[in-house]
């Protein structure tokens, strides 16, 4: 059942060009706040990459009138869970608490916003956790795995690791923090999105005495350079080989976006459907398998993952292809009933939580420029057909694959694959 | 909310947390039944067979399982610890019927030789991947040594060799050693209709015979030591922490969880300010978890292997103060606020209380509600946590360090 409550997200566009999203949930007595500012690893300077991810470190370590402890202990103080993290277009605030502490908590985080201290007597110890982050993706051959297909398969500079390269981090100055800050912290572009109790002219005064004097700022230029599909082995002594797979989609405005996610739920919608089916259930290579659909601005992609002992990893990402390269000869109408259901549950579960609410809605913003309800993605998933489906697949079949092998000895792909599903 | 019970002739006790006006609801069967009681030469089965639930029942085929449960849409796993198996369902509650029908099946699986062969591949699948992870299998090496002789020192996953060995007639056994009626919970929570539970176990669970069952109980004798597990292409130095706490029927318990909220939560705690806040370490961190006769803490700290002979002693030191001045009441406040602030946010969507209820039920026949939850939390005093700090010093420890290191000098660490 889908609330109809979840029709309209509530909108207010503040002179400075700040967005705020309101999505009800009067049923909870709790409000979850996630704020996007236009600051992420994608405007990293060339040689300074990570410089977001220091930057946003920083911002945390004190705002206004709070320094780096009191900041931690009136949040706590309040009952507010936070996180922060970057994406390659963002840098995300992201918070949960009882409804009637919201205002304080987006005081606070507006201060983060506006008056970050940036304590030059603490960039040192900002960096040296920084660094032993980025270090630490080395012990792990997955998540290494996932880093370096991310580096080869999207458009440059938005394929960079959002944590940064070492030698960069250890080059930053106090001063690049402090213009990164004062350059990419701006209202225009930074969306505030909020799910769950909430009166909305309050919340809407409010953030306007919060942040309405927040200056505009021009969004910096970035020329975007999209990559070719290549294949790279990575030598790691692993007992596994970690196989990290990407294809271009659909983005998420395109007419057949719906289309895009349905036949990824067809490859790993469930334990019924067919990576699972085919190369765990049927011949038992690997433990973990799995392919999802992303998201960013103008551009759509699918990532398969898959970890398995050095001497069946030739035979799982066999496996692998062939399923990739069979969706073109369509989908069956059971499996998109069993998919049907899966999303059916998986949207009314989504709505029972604020946190997940409110980080839709922004990105829905920032890929729309509006939102879509869970009334209107429920009508079209329930509107897809088989036709339609592989109406799609015929159109767009999985090719142009980027593949990444982590591990003792690399992979033969074989060379009619890449040839014959070359873009 | 409203707290409801049952139970069947056979012993199959029914737990469930009525939400009305949830939307979905959880349910699971929680089995007694876990690595620690596995003969030594089965190390692994409980959680091995927990796989193979899944893999045919006495009226479908492993495809079938499959295709059931993902045609009602519901969100569907298992899990396997050293107390207990949990095999578990998320629906809307129109399939409340269906889900339970089906994790029912479960209970009763054929054990197919083919299915079991190749799903043996797939765990050995596992344990590697675990054993290219941090940190390296360090958690069941300190687990090992912290627990001696003990059944709960026993690893979950097993070791290749033992899961190696084990075959289709050990599987059997175990499963008619631990899988009676008698010896399980069937939890829900959420949207859950309560009369139609009752009657949908009967119809699916009431013909299984029950039987006698024991788990030994033990008092726990740890062992402590350093023990070093050298990786020499990790860049990091990973060390597992093990220090005995109160068990789960323990009233102590409530102070043991606001204890480590204190010293090792993620943020704003002793090890946060101490390791992370100062880049010292990629992370650092306390927890602490009950079993029936233990309770255990478990210390994590990450960090370069230069820092970290350094961070040793800098730890011994932060634990050295704990247990000489105690913890303040600002501390403990906002410790509390904090556990306060994710049980009534965890509260909000009734399904995620299905595996505390459950398991709660299951190992220690209790139950509490999560207002009872909180109040028992307030109640705790400054004088209940320092008291639970000298009863149980954390500096009293197993240790094991996983990394590129292969010598250290622990002196007093």
């Amino acid at each position: 059942m889908i609330s109809s409550a979840n029709h309209n997200t509530l909108v207010h566009r503040y002179p400075n060009g700040l967005i705020l999203l309101g999505e009800p949930m009067p049923w909870v007595e709790s409000a979850a706040f996630t704020i996007a500012v236009p600051a992420g690893s994608g405007w990293d300077p060339d040689d300074r990459s990570g410089l977001a991810s220091v930057t946003c470190e920083m911002c945390l370590r004190g705002a206004g009138d709070r320094d780096n402890r009191r900041f931690i202990s009136d949040l706590e103080s309040l009952g507010v869970e936070w996180s922060e993290s970057i994406s390659a277009f963002h840098m995300r605030f992201s918070g949960s608490c009882a409804a009637d502490v919201l205002p304080q908590a987006l005081q606070i985080f507006a201060d983060v916003l506006c008056r970050a201290r940036l304590p030059q007597d603490e960039l040192e110890n900002a960096r040296q956790g920084l660094l032993q982050d980025i270090l630490s993706v080395e012990d792990d051959p997955a998540d290494l795995a996932r880093r370096e297909l991310r580096r080869r398969f999207f458009p440059i500079p938005f394929n960079r690791p959002n944590e940064g390269e070492a030698d960069h981090v250890r080059a930053i100055t106090w001063a690049e923090v402090r213009d990164h800050y004062e350059r990419h912290f701006r209202p225009n572009g930074t969306i505030l999105g909020v799910a769950g109790k909430f009166d909305w002219d309050r919340l809407r005064s409010q953030v306007g005495d919060l942040l309405a004097d927040w200056p505009s700022r021009g969004a910096p230029p970035v020329a975007e350079k999209p990559q070719t599909a290549v294949v790279a082995h990575i030598h790691y002594p692993s007992q596994q080989t970690h196989i990290a797979l990407a294809y271009p989609s659909v983005d998420y405005d395109h007419p057949q976006y719906f289309e895009a996610v349905g036949a990824v739920g067809i490859l790993s919608g469930g334990m019924s459907a067919r990576l699972f089916t085919e190369i765990r259930d049927k011949r038992g290579l690997c433990y973990s398998i799995h392919a999802s659909h992303r998201v960013r601005p103008r551009m759509g992609a699918v990532l398969c993952y898959s970890g398995t002992t050095a001497e069946r990893a030739q035979e799982t990402l066999n496996v692998l292809i062939r399923e990739l390269i069979r969706l073109k000869d369509g989908v069956l109408e059971e499996e998109l009933d069993r998919l049907k259901s899966q999303y059916r549950t998986g949207l009314v579960m989504h709505q029972e939580s604020t946190a997940a609410r409110s980080a839709a809605v922004v990105t829905d913003w920032h890929l729309l420029g509006r939102t879509r309800s869970l009334t209107e993605i429920d009508q079209r998933i329930r509107g897809l057909t088989t036709d339609a489906l592989n109406r799609f697949l015929q159109e767009n079949p999985p090719r142009s694959f980027t593949i990444v092998t982590v591990g003792p000895q690399p992979l033969e792909v074989p060379r009619d694959v890449l040839e014959a599903h070359a873009a | 909310m409203t707290c409801l019970k049952h139970t069947l002739p056979n012993g199959l006790q029914l737990i469930a947390e009525c939400y009305p006006d949830a939307y979905t609801l959880g349910m699971g069967f929680f089995v007694r039944a876990g690595s620690r009681d596995e003969p030594p030469e089965l190390a692994g089965v409980s959680h091995f067979l927990e796989h193979m639930a899944f893999k045919g029942t006495p009226t479908m085929t492993a495809e079938e399982v499959n295709l059931a449960f993902d045609r009602i849409g519901a969100a569907y796993n298992a899990f396997t610890g050293e107390d207990a198996t949990v095999y578990f369902a998320a629906v809307l509650p129109e399939f409340q019927e269906a889900a339970c029908r089906l994790l029912a099946e479960l209970m009763r699986p054929v054990l197919p030789p083919g299915e079991f062969d190749r799903e043996k591949q797939v765990i050995l699948e596992e344990i590697h991947m675990y054993l290219d992870e941090p940190p390296f299998g360090a958690d069941d090496l300190c687990r090992a040594k912290f627990f001696a002789d003990h059944p709960l020192g026993r690893s979950v996953l097993g070791s290749p060799a033992s899961v190696g060995a084990i075959n289709v007639e050990r599987m059997r056994a175990y499963h008619q050693g631990r899988y009676a009626p008698n010896n399980m919970v069937l939890a829900a929570a959420g949207r859950v209709d309560f009369d139609a539970l009752v009657r949908q176990a009967e119809a699916f669970c009431g013909a299984w015979e029950p039987w006698d069952v024991d788990r030994m109980l033990h008092p726990l004798e740890p062992a402590y030591g350093f023990h070093l597990a050298p990786k020499p292409s990790a860049t990091h130095e990973y060390l597992i922490q093990l220090s005995e706490g109160p068990s789960g029927y323990s009233e102590d318990r409530f102070a043991a969880h606001l204890s480590a909220a204190v010293v090792g939560d993620d943020s704003g705690s002793r090890l946060f300010w101490e390791f992370v806040d100062s880049g010292l370490a990629e992370s650092a961190s306390l927890g602490f978890s009950e079993h029936e006769d233990a309770g255990v803490f478990t210390l994590v700290l990450s960090c370069a292997e230069e820092l970290f002979s350094d961070n040793l002693k800098r730890l011994r030191n932060l634990i050295c103060r704990l247990e000489s001045d105690g913890i303040t009441e600002e501390e403990l406040q906002r410790a509390k606020r904090k556990i306060f602030t994710r049980t009534v946010l965890a509260g909000e969507r009734p399904r995620n209380r299905l595996f505390s209820l459950g398991l709660r039920w299951l190992l220690f026949q209790s139950y509490q509600s999560v207002q009872e939850k909180l109040r028992l939390l307030e109640a705790v005093t400054l004088e209940d946590v320092n008291r639970l700090i000298q009863r149980y010093p954390l500096s009293c420890h197993a240790s094991v360090a996983a990394g590129p290191l292969e010598a250290i000098s622990t002196a007093g660490a």
